[in-house]
């Protein structure tokens, strides 16, 4: 016999809120990112949790998906990060808003026919 | 109290110390470090909760590929000490506000949802083989779905960094 159920849910809602006031307050790009891997994580442990609770094993193949998902959100959004840093120097997300260099959506797509 | 729930109490309270620690560092290499230990509390959590297939996913793919990714980037990105803007009190107090409510409904359910919600869930393990089984014999299309996922990503990540060398070259040549 293990807990009852409302504490894992309790453990899962505790880490999401503390992944959501992570991205919520940090002014760093990579912090935000770590907060939503925080996030994912809470929701692969109230998966699991249910999965044990309802004897389905469907929650844990949701916690298997979560992980996947998360592998290919981090990839695409570290190089985000890293495409930011090289075109601003910085991490802030301020500075996407106060840089002179600002891309416009349609511009950022055809960099090279703007360069004169 | 059973040994189960004494291993359950304190893996929770591994995992709430060191996320908190992570989200709170300044320096980013550190808060990377204890989100590797909360993520292997996670794994440990899960072999717990009846899934080892899925906790040793956890060690290998969180704790160990995309950690191990995070410091790279971590370790590429030359920040200036204290360069962490302070964020406004009023948003703070609004932030910690909705929480509040946010932990307080969630306790109100905790503690009033009845005495089925009390009894302590039976322990049971999903055996990998069993769990690979059904996996690919249910949910192929998914699994079919996410190797899609993580290609396109791997693409968008590739276009992502040389156009990001792209644009730099060509702003230095007028």
């Amino acid at each position: 016999m293990i807990v009852p159920y409302t504490h894992v849910m309790l453990l899962g809602a505790i880490v999401f809120l503390m992944g959501m006031i992570c991205t919520l307050t940090r002014r760093n790009l990579i912090m935000i990112i770590v907060g939503l891997e925080i996030m994912l994580n809470a929701a692969a442990i109230v998966f699991v949790g249910a999965g044990l609770q309802f004897q389905q094993i469907e929650g844990q193949v949701m916690a298997l998906f979560i992980v996947a998902v998360a592998a290919a959100e981090v990839s695409v959004g570290l190089a985000m990060v890293v495409c930011i840093y090289r075109q601003r120097h910085s991490i802030d997300p301020q500075c996407i808003e106060n840089s002179p260099r600002v891309p416009d959506p349609k511009a950022a797509s055809e960099p090279l026919t703007l360069n004169p | 109290m059973t040994v189960y729930a004494v291993f359950f109490y304190i893996i929770a309270a591994l995992i709430i110390a060191s996320a908190g620690l992570a989200i709170t560092r300044k320096h980013m290499v550190h808060a990377v470090l204890y989100l590797v230990v909360s993520f292997i509390a996670t794994a440990l959590l899960f072999y717990l909760l009846g899934a080892p297939l899925v906790g040793i996913f956890q060690v290998i793919l969180y704790a160990g590929a995309i950690m191990v990714l995070f410091l790279f980037i971590v370790m590429m990105i030359r920040m200036a000490p204290g360069a962490d803007r302070p964020f406004p009190a009023g948003h703070f107090i609004a932030a910690f506000g909705v929480c509040g409510v946010y932990i307080a409904a969630a306790l109100v359910l905790a503690f009033f949802s009845g005495p089925e919600a009390g009894r302590p869930m039976a322990a049971a393990a999903a055996s990998p083989a069993a769990f690979g089984f059904y996996l690919f014999d249910q949910h192929w299309l998914a699994v079919e779905m996410i190797s899609i996922l993580l290609l396109v990503a791997l693409i968008g990540a590739l276009h992502l960094g040389r156009a990001g060398r792209r644009k730099q070259s060509g702003n230095k040549e007028p």
